[in-house]
């Protein structure tokens, strides 16, 4: 008991996490598990949602220091609606990143956050950008992050194509987070997806019993 | 001021950091392991064979610490010799990963190595067995070393009871694959041992014969 209490003081609560990203064509799915614990042993949300919109087309998701990531979060979803009244249009995917990076790089002692951003705009289509602890902003294709994202590098570098449909992109998704939060102690609960494309966002929940299960004895 | 630095590899500990496997299919198994020996972030060893024989059709996957790992494996060998003469047939296979175990149980604070047993016996045909920590635990497939973190999610998805001799050879080769892209500690080639009722194949697998993925 005092130990739990100790880690919540000293580490916060993290989100363990399993949060990945693809590129479809025609879009893009973002995705993450649902559970957020203290200290590795106490689950203190199981239905926590890791899948933050900071405009219409563009999503992110987070990793690390829950309490970090919010906060950034918040500060980004303000830059970005400012910029985007200030550019009378809608903002570029690279910009929403770009805002996350320039927080995360000029505040990299304090912080220990991450972040996945996906969206599409008309300039340049389905985008993925990483956005790292120490504020490294890079573009992938496919991307996948958090302590649950090991388990599943070979699943991912095996199984993703640049050319799926969306159908496919979003059972990739879908198998990629349940082999995670099955391997994972600190990932689980939902799964949480988001499929946006240049119509719109569409938000997808899969209950963890509707999870694709994998030869579990 | 006059610093000499010596070279990592040194005094460093060398470890065959590494990506094991063996898998279990109707008639036999299939063994599968890269080659990288490290010391720290020098690799000393690039083409070590770390599918160790501890008897004709019983082999074991080493990982972790180079020298624990191979000292177990000999004093097994040398053990399973003499209980093979004392009971004047072949040993099965749960006999040979039931000594790793003992060895890895009873020292288990002084040593820090892995060992998958895997072969064929007559009694129970094809199995595999984890040693991992000092349990004994029979498993249709089996990964261990720093790199099998990254293919658990591939392997979860992709294990199918009923494959064929050839369908393990080819998962055997993409797992090794994978993990060999995503793991610093794991590269070189890849060893292949198949194990079934009528002989023990050893096969290599050099880097440019690597199945590749989309990124490559």
């Amino acid at each position: 008991m005092e130990r739990r209490c100790l880690d919540a003081q000293f580490k916060g609560v993290s989100t363990g996490t399993t949060i990945l990203a693809a590129t479809f064509d025609g879009g893009v799915v973002i995705g993450s598990d649902s559970r957020a614990s203290i200290g590795g042993e106490y689950v203190s949300s199981k239905t926590i949602n890791k899948v933050i919109q900071v405009h219409d087309r563009i999503f992110c998701c987070m990793a690390g220091s829950l309490a970090d990531a919010q906060a950034v979060l918040k500060a980004a979803k303000f830059h970005l609606s400012f910029h985007s009244v200030q550019m009378e249009s809608q903002p570029q995917v690279i910009a929403a990143a770009s805002v996350l990076k320039d927080l995360c790089y000029k505040n990299k002692d304090e912080l220990q956050a991450g972040f996945i951003t996906a969206g599409w705009d008309r300039k340049k289509g389905p985008q993925i950008y990483v956005v790292s602890l120490g504020g490294m902003l890079i573009s992938q294709q496919v991307t996948i992050g958090g302590s649950g994202s090991t388990y599943i590098y070979g699943y991912v570098d095996a199984k993703y194509r640049p050319d799926m449909s969306r159908e496919e992109c979003l059972q990739f998704a879908t198998n990629a987070l349940a082999l995670a939060m099955g391997r994972d102690n600190v990932s689980g609960g939902v799964a949480h997806l988001v499929v946006i494309t240049e119509s719109g966002a569409e938000h997808i929940v899969v209950p963890g019993n509707k999870l694709p299960k994998f030869n579990d004895e | 001021m006059l610093e000499e630095n010596e070279p990592e590899w040194l005094s460093e500990e060398v470890k065959t950091g590494t990506t094991i496997l063996a898998i279990e299919f109707a008639d036999g198994v299939v063994l599968g392991s890269d080659s990288r020996v490290s010391a720290g972030a020098s690799v000393v060893n690039r083409v070590m064979n770390k599918l160790s024989p501890l008897h004709d059709k019983i082999y074991c996957a080493l990982s972790g610490s180079a020298a624990d790992a191979q000292t177990i494996a000999e004093v097994v060998n040398y053990q399973l010799d003499v209980h093979s003469m004392e009971i004047g047939e072949d040993p099965q296979v749960r006999s040979a990963a039931n000594l790793v175990r003992n060895i890895s149980y009873k020292y288990k604070e002084e040593l820090s190595a892995h060992l998958i047993v895997a072969g064929w016996d007559r009694r129970e045909g094809g199995q595999v067995f984890a040693t991992l920590n000092g349990l004994l635990t029979r498993q249709p497939f089996a990964i261990g070393g720093s790199g099998s973190s990254y293919v658990y999610g591939f392997v979860d998805a992709e294990y199918r009871r009923g494959m064929s001799k050839e369908e393990c050879q080819k998962f055997v080769v993409n797992t090794l694959s994978l993990a060999m892209n995503r793991d610093g500690s794991s590269g070189g080639v890849a060893y292949l041992v198949t194990i079934d009722e009528h002989n023990t194949e050893e096969k290599v697998i050099l880097g440019n014969d690597l199945p590749t993925f989309y990124d490559q």
